[in-house]
């Protein structure tokens, strides 16, 4: 049965829904508004908003004094690099956790889990040596690597939830028709669960893309991702704040630009299975 | 060739004992359908020769090779399931050369065999077509043609009906007993419905709390049921039962006789009764009799054309030579 809503309830559920949303977005918008100002109108008081000589001399700035391309590749090769990789090794282990539980199968769940309430600096110290005796220090591999450790607990998570879904009847039938554990997982389980693995990968992409403890820890030039290459127009004194704002907005546009397509994809990703 | 044998197969999950001990013989060709109320054991007992299962003791056998330990994949049997468990993902054509493709067939072939499962099942024009769009029956049929395709040693049935309605199943079960006579592969079937099982059979084998109960031709099962789970499980309307004085007439504990081998007259007969309820079904009419001093309901059948209403009094004749009788653990006695 629906509720009943009158139009004056309507009205301000909808304004409350605008105002959320506007408070959201209000930083955003004005990183993206300061990198059009000068270094002065940014710091000006009071804040000018909207009426200010609009330029882009600090994205020529940014372009001029650093290799924009070379950090953007660096992003996409480690966010790319540690969803992909992540997925290839929770898909069967959701797998094994969906459809041939244990006992211990809930507390494995939690307690990967868990390792998400640990603060990451507590182990810096400890994976900042291992980096340094295994040479992974500021390389592309090493970050690989770690964010697809940090990440792997939601990704096992995310598609424990979406392979529970899926009816276990399909996969005795492929096993009558003589299908492998291999082709199990390959033909029938994976394709059925396409939507489910494409949401989590599209969320761990973002994850792993607006990482920034790790990226910034580990990496010196080399590996440097685009989280590195905003915080390298910020600096202890001088005007930078155009200049930053600028090079965060570059930094973030390829991620809002991939998560506006794709905004109907993770939204049924993350309510997935709330509703049948 | 596709015999299959259990011996002393049990199985329990935790705590609970499902099956306690099964022997049985399916003979190669067979159509052999378990039957039993939910609960029995008679999905779990298909599921353990299937190999979904694993069994907690004793060995089953196909075609003479223990197979006990032997993955589903490699054990050569085809299943249709309940909820037909079709890939959604993939066309028709897809998911009838699925098991060909695992079986690594050439292009040719598959297609060869494609081409007559559909044409068998007339599915000819859907091929392309995605389950999702498909009827409940295209759907069964494609779940069947899937396990055609393959030409297992035996197909395995789990309530395949089930889902379908009243006047889709009743064309189903004739397609499935005409793929029977054509195949003429071994077929196990699982369904609750004893009209299913009498219809379908060569062999029933009747199921309670994991005992089987009888193992018999539908006939054998109908004139002489074992004991009085069996008597009362086979047959529609149940046959009714009568305990006491009428029953030790007959040395017995309890007799069994059929509603229709009860002739009911107006005016004369052995025993009588006042008509509770009649149902008309045009060519039968049921009579449900109350206040007859044998039990609390004794159910008749006679033709569609004999009209007693709700309170007459009827006398009833039951034809002794198809009389059951029963001893007091539930046995027939010869």
């Amino acid at each position: 049965m629906a509720r009943a809503v009158t139009p004056k309830k309507k009205a301000i559920n909808t304004a409350a829904a605008w105002a959320i949303g506007l408070l959201i977005f209000f930083p955003i918008l004005w990183t993206i508004l300061t990198s059009f100002k000068t270094e002065a109108t940014a710091i000006a008081d009071p804040p000018v908003f909207l009426f200010f000589d609009w330029t882009l001399e600090n994205y020529q700035v940014v372009q001029d004094r650093s290799d924009y391309m070379r950090f953007l590749w660096n992003s996409v090769i480690i966010a790319g690099g540690s969803t992909l990789i992540g997925v290839m090794i929770a898909v069967p282990a959701a797998w094994s956790m969906a459809f041939v539980p244990s006992k211990r199968t809930k507390d494995i769940l939690l307690w990967m889990l868990s390792t998400k309430m640990l603060p990451a600096v507590g182990v810096l110290y400890p994976i900042y040596l291992i980096f340094i005796s295994m040479g992974l220090l500021d390389t592309r591999t090493g970050l690989v690597f770690i964010l697809m450790m940090m990440n792997l607990p939601i990704i096992v998570w995310m598609l424990y939830t979406y392979f529970k879904e899926i009816p276990g009847e399909i996969l005795e039938a492929c096993r009558m028709d003589g299908a492998g554990l291999k082709e199990e997982i390959l033909h029938i389980l994976t394709p059925m669960a396409i939507p489910g693995i494409a949401s989590t990968m599209l969320l761990n992409f973002i994850l792993a893309w607006n990482e920034a403890f790790w990226t910034l820890n580990l990496t010196a030039a080399q590996a440097a991702p685009l989280t590195a290459f905003i915080a390298s127009y910020s600096s202890p004194e001088g005007l930078f704040f155009a200049k930053l704002s600028a090079a965060s907005t570059m930094a973030i546009a390829p991620v809002l630009i991939l998560g506006w397509f794709s905004q109907k994809q993770l939204v049924r990703g993350l309510t997935f299975g709330a509703v049948k | 060739m596709g015999s299959i044998r259990l011996e002393q197969v049990n199985k329990t999950f935790g705590d609970v004992t499902v099956i306690p001990s099964v022997d049985l013989d399916i003979d190669d060709g067979e159509f052999v359908v378990f039957v039993g109320p939910s609960g029995c054991g008679k999905s779990t007992l298909l599921r353990l020769i299937a190999g979904l299962e694993d069994t907690t003791g004793g060995r089953i056998l196909i075609d003479g090779k223990d197979a006990t330990d032997t993955p589903p994949a490699k054990r050569g049997l085809a299943m249709v399931f309940q909820s037909y468990a079709l890939y959604p993902h993939m066309s028709v054509r897809k998911n009838i050369a699925f098991p060909l493709r695992m079986a690594k067939m050439d292009k040719a072939e598959q297609d060869r065999r494609i081409e007559q499962a559909a044409a068998v099942l007339n599915l000819t024009d859907y091929l392309d077509r995605r389950p999702g769009q498909l009827s409940g029956g295209q759907r069964q049929r494609v779940a069947i043609g899937r396990a055609i395709v393959r030409e297992p040693a035996a197909f395995l049935f789990d309530e395949p009906l089930s889902n379908l309605d009243a006047a889709l199943r009743v064309g189903m079960r004739l397609e499935i007993s005409e793929l029977h006579e054509r195949l003429k592969t071994t077929m196990v079937y699982v369904t609750h419905d004893q009209v299913e099982a009498m219809t379908m059979a060569d062999k029933i084998v009747v199921l309670r709390a994991g005992n089987i109960e009888q193992v018999g031709s539908p006939l054998e099962l109908y004139h002489t049921p074992r004991n009085l789970f069996v008597a009362g499980f086979i047959g529609s309307p149940r046959m009714n039962f009568i305990e006491g004085p009428e029953a030790a007439r007959y040395n017995a504990h309890t007799i069994g006789i059929r509603p229709e081998h009860i002739a009911v007259s107006a005016d004369e007969g052995t025993w009588s009764g006042v008509v509770s309820v009649s149902e008309h079904l045009g060519s039968d009419t049921f009579f449900h009799v109350h206040d007859s001093g044998l039990a609390e309901s004794i159910t008749v059948r006679a033709g569609g054309e004999v009209g007693f209403r709700h309170g007459d009094r009827i006398f009833m004749t039951p034809r002794e030579d198809v009389l059951h009788r029963f001893s007091a653990d539930g046995l027939r006695l010869a």
